[in-house]
C-alpha cells in the first residue's frame, strides 16, 4: 500500500467562516497506481493535491491522516514536510509555464535546487531524462523566457521527478495545452512510471476523457467528498453514482476541450461549503434523489475496488 | 539589445531636443518686450553688464531675424558651449560658473543616491521577512519619503549643527580656507559635506526600503517561489532568487526617481549654502540672471540623460533576459 | 485561493461590501485619512475662525510658543500658527489642482494609448517617456522664473502639466491588460465607441487603482510645490508651508534658534504626504486581497 488517506478534513479560513474544502476524504493508492482525480471546479480536488505536498497560508488541517509508505506525513507542519517534499512527494504544478525563475539559466537553477536539498546534480541522468521527453540539451543553457510553453512544461516535469519521488501530484497539467500536446504530456507521464522515476501518481484534472487514457483508477469528487472511485474502465462504462453518470452523459463526442463546458449539462450548482447542508450534497441536482438522501450516504464497496457514496447506487 | 538601446537613445535624443526647444521658447512667451523687461528686471548696476545683456538678448531675441534663424542660432551657440555671460558674476561665462559648481553637486548626489539605494534595498529585503523589523522599517520609511528634502536638511542642521555643534551648517568649506590639495582642506570639505549628504541619503532611503519590501513580497508570492517551496527548497534559496529579481524593477525605479533626487539635492544645497548647482540657481533667481538659469537647466537635463543611459547599460548587464535577445525591460 | 472564489461566487455588490468591511477595519487607511481630514479641517476653518492676516507684523517678534501665539512668532512678529493654517490651505489647493490635472492628463493618455494600441500607443508612449525623463523641477524653475507664476492655482496647473507621465504609463499598462477581457469584448461587439468603452467599462473596473494614483500624484504635487516655494518661486500673495520654510531659512531662523518657525511647516507637509501614503497602503490592502494580513 503506497498512500492511505483517512478522514482528511482541510478547511479554508475566510471572513464568513471556514470553507470545508475537504470534508472527510478517505481513499487508498496502490504502488504503481495512477489515480485520476476528477470533479467540477471547487469540488476540493486541487485542495486535496495541495494538502498532500504544501498547504497554502489559509488552509487548515482540521483532522484525518495521510500515510505514505507506512509513514505519517506531517501535512500541517510546513517545516517538517520539507524533508518529504521532492524526495517522497513531488508536484507538477498547474502554473508550470511560470514555475521557473526567469533570471536563472535552467542548468544553474536545477543545480542550486538539488544542492539545496543535499543531492548532487547528475548531468548525465538529467540529460537522459530530457531526451526521454524530447527536450534538446541546449535547453539547459537557456533562460525560461527562451523556451516555448510546451518545453517549459516538460522541463518542469523532468525537474519535479529528478529525485524519483514515491508519489507525484500532477495538478491540472494539461489544462493550458492544446490537444496534441496534452497527449504527449500524458504519454510522458506514463513513461516516467515505466522508467521508475515515480511510483504512483495523482492526476488532478477536470477532463474525464483524458484521464481515461492515463489513469488506472478514477476518483470522482463532489463538494469536498468522495462520490465514486473505481477502475477507469468501470467508471467510464458502468458508473453507479448519479453524478458520475451525468458527468459522462454530458461528454460530447469530440472536439470540446473544457470540462466546464460539458458540465453545463448538469443543472444547478454545488452547495456552499461554508455551511453545507446535512445529507447527500448532490441531492438538489440529483435526478433520482429520494427521502433517504436527507442523511449522509456512507461510502460503500460495491466491489473490492469500486467505492460509491450513494443510497441509490 | 540593439533595438533596446536604439529606442532608448531615440527617447533621450528627443528629450534633449524638447528640453532645448522649451528653453528657447519660454523667454519668448514673456509678456511685453522681453529684452526691455529682462534688462529692467535684471537690476544691474554695471553699465557694461547692461550693455552686454542688451546686446546678447537682442541677438537672441532680435525681431529683425526670422524665428527659425533665431532658433538655429540658439542651437549653434549651444554646440559651441556658449551659454552666454553670467549677469550675477559678470563677466564670467555661464559655462565657467556652472563648471565650478558641478563637482560639488556631483560629490553630494552620486554617493547619496547610490548608498541610499543599496542600503534601502537591504533594509527593505530584511523587512520583508521579519514582522518585527517590518513594523519599524515601514513607518519610518513612509515618514522619510514624505519629508520635504529641505525640511530634513534644516532639522539635521539644527540638531547636529546648531545644537550639538558637530558639523558646520553652511558653505562647502570654511571661510578661512583656500582650496588646495591639502589634507586639512580635504578634511574640511568632508566636514562640510557630511550633513547635506546625510539628509539626502536619509530621505531617499525610505523610498527604496519601501519599494524593495513590496517587490520582495510580490516575488515571494510568485509562481517560481511557490514551486521551489513545494519542492522543499530552503527559504534561503527562495529569498536569494526573490531579491535578485526584485532588484531589477528597483534599477528602473532609480532611473524614474532621478528627477526627484536632483530636485532634492538642489534644495538641500540651498539649506546648507553648499556651493553646487542648487545655490547657483538660487543666486540666478535672486539676481535675475536668466542665462545662468537657462544654462543650469540644460546642464541638469543633460546630466539626467547621461545618468539614465548609464542605468540602462547597468540594467542590460544585470538582467540576463535583455542580453539573451528578449525584451526583458520595457522602454 | 481560486477554490475560494469558486466555492462562493461573488456579485459586484458583495465585492463592494467586502471592500467597505475591510476599509473600516484597516488601521492604516483609517488613521491616514483621519490625519488628513484633521489637517484639512484646520486649513479650511482656521483662517475663518482666526483674526488677522497671516503676514501682518506683530508687536512681539521672535517669541516662542505661548498661550497667545500657539506656535510662536517670526522675526517680524508674524503669528506662525496663523501662517500655518493659511499655509495648509494653499498646500491642499496645490495638491488638488496639481494632482487633479496630472491625473486627468495621465488618464486620457494612458487610456487612449492602452486601449487603442498600435501607432497611437507608439506616439503617446514616446511622448510620455520623453517628458518622464526631463527633470520636473528644472522645467518648473525655468517656467516660473520667466513667466513669473505667482498664484497657487497657476503653480498647481504647471505642476500638473509636468507630473502626469508616470501615471499615464501605469494606467496604460492596466488598460492594456483590461482591454482583452470579455466584458470589453462584449461592449465592443455591441458597437460601443472607444470613448464609451473607456468611460463605462475600463475606467470603472480600475477605479480603485485610479484613486490610488491620484493620491500619489497629490503627494508628489505637494512636495514639488514646497520645493519651488523654498527656492523662492512660490506664490507672492498669501502663504504656503513651503514659503514659511523659505522665510525661516532666508531670515536665519536656524542660526537664531527659532525652531518653532521651521518645524511646523515641514511637519505639516510630512504629515499630509505621509498620511496619504499610509492611507494608500491601506487602500491597496483593501482592494488587493493578497496583501491582507491573515
Amino acid at each position: 500500500m503506497s498512500l492511505q488517506v483517512s478522514e482528511l478534513r482541510v478547511h479554508y479560513r475566510t471572513l464568513r467562516g471556514d470553507v470545508r474544502a475537504l470534508d472527510g476524504m478517505s481513499f487508498e493508492l496502490k504502488d504503481g497506481e495512477i489515480l485520476g482525480l476528477v470533479g467540477e471546479s471547487g469540488c476540493g480536488k486541487s485542495t486535496l493535491g495541495k494538502s498532500l505536498i504544501r498547504m497554502d497560508g489559509r488552509m487548515r488541517h482540521v483532522g484525518g491522516r495521510v500515510v505514505l509508505d507506512g509513514r505519517e506525513l506531517p501535512i500541517s507542519d510546513d517545516r517538517a514536510m520539507n524533508e518529504v517534499r521532492f524526495k517522497e512527494v513531488s508536484l507538477i504544478p498547474q502554473y508550470a509555464m511560470s514555475a521557473l525563475n526567469p533570471t536563472r539559466k535552467i542548468r544553474k537553477m536545477v543545480g542550486e535546487l538539488l544542492r539545496s536539498r543535499g543531492a548532487e546534480p547528475d548531468t548525465a541522468e538529467l540529460e537522459r531524462r530530457m531526451d526521454q521527453v524530447g527536450l534538446p540539451r541546449e535547453v539547459l543553457d537557456r533562460y525560461p523566457i527562451e523556451l516555448s510553453g510546451g518545453m517549459k512544461q516538460r522541463m518542469v516535469m523532468v525537474i519535479s521527478t529528478l529525485l524519483d519521488p514515491s508519489l507525484l501530484i500532477a495538478d491540472e497539467v494539461t489544462s493550458a495545452l492544446d490537444v496534441s500536446t496534452q497527449k504527449a504530456v500524458a504519454r510522458a507521464l506514463l513513461g516516467f512510471r515505466e522508467s521508475g522515476y515515480v511510483r504512483s501518481m495523482i492526476f488532478v484534472t477536470h477532463d474525464i476523457a483524458l484521464t481515461h487514457h492515463i489513469a488506472d483508477t478514477i476518483m470522482v469528487m463532489y463538494a469536498g467528498r468522495l462520490a465514486e472511485k473505481a477502475p477507469a474502465d468501470v467508471i467510464v462504462k458502468a458508473p453507479r453514482h448519479p453524478y458520475t453518470k451525468l458527468l459522462l452523459d454530458a461528454l460530447p463526442e469530440v472536439g470540446v476541450r473544457y470540462a466546464e463546458r460539458r458540465l453545463e449539462g448538469i443543472a444547478g450548482s454545488p452547495p456552499s461549503l461554508l455551511n453545507p447542508p446535512a445529507g447527500c450534497r448532490f441531492r438538489d441536482r440529483c435526478p433520482v434523489a429520494g427521502d433517504e438522501c436527507a442523511e449522509d450516504p456512507p461510502v460503500v464497496a460495491l466491489a473490492p475496488d469500486h467505492h460509491v457514496a450513494c443510497w441509490k447506487a | 539589445m540593439r533595438r533596446y538601446f536604439g529606442r532608448k537613445l531615440l527617447i533621450y535624443g528627443l528629450t534633449f531636443f524638447v528640453a532645448v526647444t522649451v528653453n528657447w521658447m519660454i523667454p519668448r512667451f514673456m509678456p511685453g518686450d522681453p529684452v526691455a523687461s529682462m534688462v529692467a528686471r535684471a537690476n544691474v548696476s554695471q553699465p557694461a553688464a547692461v550693455e552686454a545683456m542688451r546686446a546678447y538678448y537682442t541677438s537672441l531675441f532680435g525681431l529683425d531675424q526670422p524665428l527659425i534663424t533665431q532658433y538655429l542660432n540658439f542651437w549653434g551657440a549651444l554646440f559651441r558651449g556658449d551659454f552666454g555671460i553670467s549677469i550675477w558674476l559678470f563677466p564670467t561665462p555661464v559655462s565657467a560658473v556652472i563648471g565650478g559648481a558641478v563637482p560639488y553637486t556631483l560629490a553630494l548626489i552620486v554617493p547619496s543616491v547610490l548608498l541610499s539605494w543599496v542600503v534601502g534595498n537591504r533594509f527593505g529585503a530584511y523587512a520583508a521577512r521579519r514582522k518585527l523589523l517590518d513594523n519599524t522599517v515601514l513607518p519610518v520609511g513612509y515618514i522619510l519619503t514624505a519629508m520635504p528634502y529641505m525640511w530634513l536638511a534644516v532639522l539635521l542642521a539644527w540638531a547636529l549643527g546648531v545644537i550639538a555643534g558637530l558639523f558646520p551648517v553652511a558653505g562647502g568649506y570654511s571661510f578661512s580656507m583656500r582650496p588646495t590639495w591639502s589634507w586639512a582642506f580635504l578634511l574640511d570639505l568632508l566636514h562640510h559635506w557630511t550633513l547635506p549628504f546625510l539628509s539626502l541619503f536619509l530621505v531617499a532611503l525610505g523610498g527604496w526600503a519601501i519599494g524593495m519590501r513590496n517587490m520582495i513580497i510580490y516575488e515571494l508570492e510568485s509562481d517560481y517561489s511557490a514551486y521551489l517551496s513545494a519542492l522543499g527548497a530552503p527559504a534561503r534559496l527562495i529569498r536569494r532568487y526573490a531579491f535578485r529579481n526584485a532588484v531589477l524593477p528597483q534599477i528602473t525605479g532609480l532611473a524614474l526617481q532621478l528627477g526627484v533626487l536632483v530636485a532634492g539635492a538642489l534644495v538641500t544645497e540651498i539649506v546648507f549654502a553648499y556651493p553646487g548647482l542648487g545655490s547657483l540657481i538660487l543666486k540666478a533667481i535672486q539676481n535675475k540672471d536668466f542665462f545662468l538659469l537657462q544654462g543650469t537647466f540644460l546642464f541638469i537635463v543633460l546630466g539626467v540623460l547621461i545618468a539614465n543611459f548609464i542605468i540602462d547599460i547597468v540594467y542590460v548587464v544585470v538582467d540576463p533576459r535583455t542580453r539573451a535577445g528578449m525584451a526583458g525591460a520595457q522602454a | 485561493m481560486t477554490a475560494l472564489q469558486e466555492v462562493a461566487p461573488r456579485e459586484p455588490a458583495g465585492v463592494r461590501r467586502e471592500a467597505l468591511y475591510f476599509a473600516v477595519r484597516n488601521g492604516k487607511l483609517m488613521s491616514g485619512f483621519a490625519l488628513v481630514l484633521v489637517l484639512l479641517l484646520l486649513g479650511l476653518l482656521g483662517p475663518v475662525l482666526l483674526d488677522g492676516a497671516p503676514n501682518d507684523y506683530g508687536p512681539r517678534p521672535m517669541s516662542p510658543p505661548s498661550g497667545e501665539h500657539w506656535l510662536g512668532t517670526t522675526t517680524f512678529g508674524q503669528d506662525i500658527f496663523l501662517q500655518f493654517v493659511y499655509g495648509l490651505r494653499s498646500t491642499f489647493a496645490v495638491g488638488v489642482i496639481g494632482g487633479g490635472i496630472a491625473a486627468a492628463i495621465g488618464m486620457v493618455v494612458g487610456f487612449v494609448a492602452g486601449y487603442r494600441g498600435g501607432a497611437v500607443d507608439e506616439v503617446l508612449s514616446m511622448l510620455t517617456n520623453v517628458i518622464l525623463v526631463i527633470p520636473t523641477l528644472a522645467v518648473l524653475l525655468i517656467a516660473n522664473a520667466y513667466l513669473g507664476i505667482r498664484s497657487v492655482a497657476v503653480q498647481g496647473l504647471f505642476i500638473g502639466l509636468t507630473q502626469w507621465p508616470w501615471a499615464a504609463r501605469a494606467i496604460r499598462a492596466q488598460t492594456f491588460s483590461l482591454r482583452t477581457r470579455e466584458f470589453v469584448d462584449l461592449a465592443r461587439m455591441s458597437g460601443a465607441g472607444t470613448w464609451k468603452i473607456i468611460t463605462r467599462e475600463v475606467a470603472p473596473n480600475m477605479s480603485s487603482y485610479l484613486f490610488m494614483t491620484f493620491i500619489l500624484l497629490f503627494g508628489g504635487a505637494v512636495l514639488i510645490a514646497s520645493s519651488l516655494d523654498f527656492i523662492g518661486l512660490g506664490p507672492t500673495e498669501g502663504v504656503s508651508l513651503g514659503l514659511m520654510l523659505q522665510n525661516a531659512n532666508q531670515w536665519s531662523a536656524l542660526q537664531l534658534g527659532l525652531w518653532w518657525w521651521f518645524v511646523p511647516p515641514g511637519a505639516g507637509i510630512t504629515a499630509i504626504v505621509g498620511a496619504l501614503y499610509v492611507a494608500n497602503v491601506g487602500l491597496d490592502e483593501v482592494f488587493n486581497p493578497k496583501l491582507r494580513e491573515t
